[in-house]
């Protein structure tokens, strides 16, 4: 039994906010008491939670664990390790891995890999498409029957409208969600960040808000065409938080997450570091506002980081910008802490919202400062 | 009055005096390049390493003429033949280069701000000899250079930019010289290579941009040609008959400039596609001046960094002279 004493629980689902102390057995919450009215059980350990959060468990949305084919970069257990020393207690990691976990085998691999060495829950998201390639549904049912928990061709949009309906369709069918990187190839095309006044001074090539926002469009209203349930990943401009929000009032079943990048940071930040390349990139002021008032007002459903792994080795070549250079901020070590309290509130509605959402508990230590935004980019 | 800085990577953080130093530092050294006898002793024993990353003739010559005029030795990387081929990164290509102890780094590559990297990891001056798109800092001071001898000054003119802005780094290092000593800018071509956010990449220059060159050339003190990178045409996919027929400087169009108007290309030139002939050869043409000129600037800039010279030195330009008046009269 463990009692965490002292603490400031906050629980977006039940809505707590408040001074409560929490009994544990186990792996199961026993009660929750008003601060020192819970009696302390015979040999219950005692942990002060003085000055801290405890929330429960937080769900990374959108991870890249790199395994299978890129071990290198990241594997399971590093991944989840360093997921549990953030906060997290499950993690739902992206299908691009080599190969594609495109197949119920590949699944399977996962999650078996997680038995032996994950330190938190992994929740496989599948491949909408084999190989991600945007065109042949991949084994959708087989691999949720192995654990997937939705469906995605991250690090690209689903190729085409055609396709992206009939993964639609049959994701409604099979009630899953599926989760689209938007973004319209062509107009992205070469960017290395945002197209702006910025991009435009330092001379390097910008891609449009309207990269991402049109493919949003596009999914939203197919979205309604199938009745999905669609999530928008890594949201970055106004105009697409703005659909998302036309989208929620007509009933549709949408959500979308933003990372802590685009609404702590903006494309004027750039400075020829390619600490701040990322895919969507640093938006405009306009945009990081607008995400910020979304997060307020409930538009935005999640956070998280979109952490991606990348070598070491990696370092020098990434160092220059250019469009065959690794995007940097993807490689920040774990999401980055609540300095909003916006973000706490978007994560416990994350969680709400997920399937298989359960009770884990994490104690966030805001005191240290190690969960400095810089010290993640670094 | 000396510089204050250490590298040589853009012009926008500049200052108007600094800018001027500058240009008053290569007013002795266009004089060298009239004499017989146009090598000094000046950085003699010091070594400059060319590193052109991206293919390059004029500007690689240049730099190399004025290190060998000012007595320095030169170490060349060609891009073609050297371990980037192989794989190896950036830094470490530089690193080894510098292991090899040169004075002095002069760089060109095709990705913006990879000068700005590169000087950030060396501690010997780093001459950005242009940037992917992003600025072109010793083409820059030639041109000003240029227009000066031509017009007297640099300050308060109105100056004409015609063809691709967005891909161009001698546009850009113009707009933040120039506009730093009063100069209004008129920014022209197809308007995928002319975007409105060029009016605000400069804050306190006033910039617009227009997309019919009449309008462009109405009054314009300096018109400055860039070249239609053919290359680019590509990108977005432009027909060369359009951009002739709308954007070509001709003899007619030229007229709508004030009458002493200069005109200006950093080269190389597409006879027949942004320039005619009688353009780029008539009296109002600076384009052969303009490549004198940059091998001027380019000994000043390489001295001022290496020597890390003062204006209260005799300049070793006017130091040769007295010298040779003293040979003269033996």
């Amino acid at each position: 039994m463990l009692l965490i004493k002292n603490g400031r629980v906050i629980d977006p689902a039940s809505k707590t906010d408040a001074a409560l102390d929490v009994l544990l057995d186990g792996e199961k919450i026993k009660e929750v008491g008003l601060a020192g009215k819970i009696a302390s059980p015979q040999g219950a350990e005692i942990l002060d939670a003085s000055g801290l959060i405890v929330a429960p468990g937080f769900i990374d949305l959108h991870a890249h664990l790199r395994e299978p084919g890129q071990e290198s970069s990241e594997t399971i257990e590093t991944g989840t390790r360093a997921a549990a020393r953030g906060g997290f207690t499950a993690v739902c990691c992206m299908p691009n891995t080599k190969p594609v976990n495109d197949n119920a085998s590949v699944t399977r691999f996962i999650v078996d890999r997680t038995k032996v060495g994950g330190s938190v829950r992994v929740w496989p998201i599948g491949a909408a498409s084999v190989g991600s390639k945007g065109e042949a549904i991949a084994e959708i049912a087989a691999m949720k029957e192995a654990g997937i928990v939705a469906v995605s061709d991250d690090g690209k949009p689903i190729a085409t409208a055609k396709l992206a309906r009939q993964v639609m369709d049959y994701c409604r069918s099979l009630d899953l969600p599926v989760i689209e990187h938007s973004e319209d190839v062509s107009l992205a095309a070469g960017a290395v960040m945002r197209e702006g006044v910025t991009s435009t001074r330092l001379g390097l090539r910008g891609m449009p808000a309207e990269a991402e926002s049109v493919c949003v469009a596009r999914d939203l209203q197919l979205a309604e065409l199938t009745g999905a349930r669609l999530h928008v990943a890594h949201l970055s401009a106004k105009a697409s938080l703005e659909q998302v929000r036309w989208a929620k009032s007509r009933g549709l079943r949408v959500s979308c997450e933003v990372t802590p990048h685009h609404f702590t940071l903006i494309d004027e930040d750039v400075q020829y570091d390619s600490k701040f390349k990322m895919n969507p990139p640093l938006a405009a002021r306009q945009d990081r506002e607008a995400l910020l008032a979304g997060l307020a007002d409930g538009t935005v459903d999640g956070s998280c980081a979109a952490r991606a792994g990348v070598e070491r080795c990696g370092v020098r070549q990434r160092a220059v910008w250019g469009s065959g250079i690794r995007n940097g901020a993807g490689a920040c070590a774990g999401t980055i802490g609540a300095e909003r309290a916006a973000f706490a509130d978007t994560h416990g509605r994350a969680i709400h919202n997920w399937p298989g959402a359960s009770a884990g508990h994490r104690t966030k230590d805001r005191r240290k400062p190690a969960r400095r935004l810089d010290h993640f980019l670094d | 009055m000396s510089i204050k800085f250490r590298d040589l990577l853009a012009l926008e953080p500049l200052t108007a005096d600094e800018l001027s130093f500058l240009l008053d530092q290569s007013k002795p050294f266009q004089e060298i390049q009239k004499h017989p006898l146009k090598k000094l002793a000046t950085l003699r024993g010091k070594t400059v390493a060319l590193a052109f990353f991206e293919t390059s003739t004029r500007t690689r010559i240049s730099f190399g003429a004025a290190a060998s005029r000012l007595g320095a030795d030169t170490m060349n990387l060609q891009a073609e033949a050297s371990s980037l081929k192989k794989g190896e990164t950036l830094l470490d290509t530089v690193f080894n280069l510098n292991a090899m102890k040169p004075d002095c780094l002069v760089m060109r590559h095709a990705a913006s701000g990879a000068t700005d990297y590169v000087a950030r990891h060396l501690d010997i001056p780093v001459v950005n000899a242009g940037d992917g798109t992003h600025e072109h800092p010793s083409q820059g001071l030639l041109d000003a250079l240029t227009i000066r001898d031509r017009l007297g000054t640099i300050k308060n003119l109105n100056v004409t930019i015609l063809g691709d802005i967005l891909h161009s780094r001698v546009a850009r290092s113009n707009i933040h010289l120039m506009g730093k000593f009063g100069c209004k800018f008129t920014l022209c071509g197809p308007a995928m290579w002319v975007p409105r956010e060029l009016e605000k990449i400069a804050p306190g220059t006033p910039i617009r941009c227009v997309y019919r060159i009449e309008e462009a050339l109405d009054g314009a003190d300096v018109i400055m040609m860039l070249r239609v990178q053919t290359e680019r045409l590509d990108d977005p996919p432009l027909s060369a008959n359009d951009y002739v027929l709308l954007y070509q400087l001709n003899a007619v169009r030229l007229r709508r400039a004030s009458p002493n108007a200069i005109v200006l290309h950093p080269g190389p030139m597409n006879r027949g596609i942004e320039i005619t002939p009688e353009v780029a050869d008539g009296p109002q043409s600076c384009v052969l001046e303009q490549v004198t000129n940059g091998v001027a600037v380019r000994m000043a800039i390489l001295y001022l960094l290496i020597s890390g010279a003062t204006e209260s030195g005799t300049h070793p330009a006017l130091e040769v002279k007295s010298k040779e008046s003293a040979n003269a009269s033996d």
